[in-house]
């Protein structure tokens, strides 16, 4: 161990809310929900903010109005302004006055993502996340051989990614970092296509 | 424009601290954006100024729900001036060694990585502790930014390892950045009144009981990065007591000139 102990978080148990969800046969808030299911992540426009698991709850009533919870992914995340801007105007066609509520607990995860979620991510080219963001270790492992010039330490990146091209496991990770906030860079050593793959957060 | 800023108000000082903290790396940070030394670090660095930045929101988003009074996280950020901040001096430095005369140089790489590892394994342990504030909205701020800073200790100790075992060149200008920067930790354990204030009510952190772990940390990665500790005596810096290097209001006048400019502008 060189270093960080990190202490690990523990996995939140819940999940993307499903559709009927909290809808008890409730005809308008069925078709909100409805509604909303079109709406997808501005960055990742195959999954929908449910799926996502950013969408958190729709409550309210036509009187009061309704009021959308939405959670952030990353704290800095631009994309999370349109979403909300989706919202509303999604909302309004529908004829409803709303609000959006933006709720930080508990902190989004990439485990609230469906299933289907990470399906859909695969397809588009972006490999999904590994289960619970936990331990981000910083442990020496052994450093395998690659000619790859890689930002990143060898140990970090020894995960089994599967590359969402050609599903080979033998993948090495360039950077930390990629297009977006969420994204590292990873390379297929069997394919030799650069991917992202959505860290586990 | 932030009319009243109630100064004797531990809580609202913390807060602010915090943000002002990120908000001030963050900017200083993303200097390299369209600089990176290579494409990857670019889009590492930015991406990591993207989180502080976004962590600064939402703490003063929430600090201007405290004060009231029609504080808004843009009149906290762009309103204030350098003698009301509250980060770490070491938070401001240009990304060079100590200069004398005209403080212009290249920026050096090493100093950015010393820098981020150096705030970023301390902000670990600080966030870590802050999942428990009393302060529920503090406390769910802390749990997002715990998530994003651990990528940010990996990143800068991954390349203080880099550096510091590199070539001769690259170690002796780690060695030259921490030489430099490691003094300026002290501020981080002298405790103030704010500090004191809010770590008795429950809202903050006793950050001096992190010093042991912290120390670890460092200790650790310094080894591997075949770097020696330098010893850090001297002036204690005065950041969070809103008394700052000269550094830190050309890096405002940058990052408030527009909204200044433009007051209440919208686009």
């Amino acid at each position: 161990m060189s270093g960080l102990t990190i202490a690990s978080i523990a996995c939140s148990e819940s999940k993307a809310p499903a559709i009927a969800d909290g809808v008890d046969g409730n005809e308008t808030l069925s078709e909100i929900w409805r509604a909303l299911e079109t709406l997808t992540d501005p960055e990742i426009p195959v999954v929908s903010l449910r799926e996502m698991g950013i969408l958190r709850n729709v409550r309210g009533d036509a009187l009061q109005g309704y009021e959308v919870v939405i959670t952030p992914t990353y704290s800095g995340c631009p994309a999370m302004e349109q979403i909300h801007d989706d919202v509303l105007a999604t909302m309004r066609q529908l004829g409803h006055k709303a609000s959006v509520v933006t709720q930080l607990a508990p902190a989004w995860t990439t485990d609230w993502m469906t299933a289907e979620a990470h399906e859909k991510l695969r397809a588009y080219g972006i490999a999904p996340p590994l289960a619970c963001a936990t331990s981000a270790t910083h442990a020496n492992a052994s450093e395998s051989k690659t000619h790859v010039l890689t930002f990143a330490k060898r140990s970090v990146a020894n995960q089994k990614i599967a590359c969402p091209q050609c599903a080979s496991d033998n993948t090495t990770e360039i950077s930390h970092f990629g297009s977006t906030a969420c994204k590292a860079l990873y390379k297929c050593l069997a394919c030799l296509e650069t991917f992202d793959y959505f860290k586990p957060y | 424009m932030v009319a009243s800023v109630h100064p004797d108000t531990a809580h609202i000082d913390y807060v602010l601290h915090l943000a002002d903290n990120a908000v001030v790396l963050g900017q200083r940070n993303g200097e390299w954006c369209g600089h990176g030394p290579v494409l990857e670090e670019d889009i590492a660095m930015t991406n990591m100024s993207l989180d502080l930045i976004g962590q600064a929101r939402m703490l003063y988003q929430h600090a201007a729900t405290l004060i009231g009074d029609g504080a808004t996280e843009d009149s906290l950020a762009y309103f204030r001036d350098a003698h009301v901040f509250r980060n770490y001096t070491l938070l401001e430095l240009p990304h060079h060694g100590a200069l004398v005369g005209y403080a212009i140089d290249n920026r050096d790489y090493a100093v950015t990585i010393v820098r981020n590892f150096l705030f970023s394994s301390l902000m670990l342990l600080v966030w870590e502790r802050l999942q428990n504030s009393s302060d529920t909205q503090l406390a769910a701020i802390a749990a997002k930014s715990l998530k994003e800073v651990r990528y940010h200790v990996r990143h800068a100790g991954d390349w203080l390892v880099r550096l510091g075992d590199g070539t001769p060149e690259s170690h002796n200008k780690a060695q030259a950045a921490l030489d430099h920067l490691m003094p300026y930790t002290q501020e981080f354990w002298s405790a103030t009144n704010f500090e004191s204030n809010v770590a008795a009510s429950g809202v903050g952190v006793d950050i001096a009981d992190l010093r042991n772990a912290w120390e670890m940390q460092l200790q650790d990665t310094l080894s591997e990065a075949t770097l020696q500790l330098p010893s850090t005596t001297g002036f204690i810096t005065t950041g969070k007591q809103k008394v700052h290097s000269e550094h830190l209001t050309y890096l405002l006048e940058e990052m408030q000139s527009l909204a200044r400019r433009h007051p209440e502008g919208v686009w």
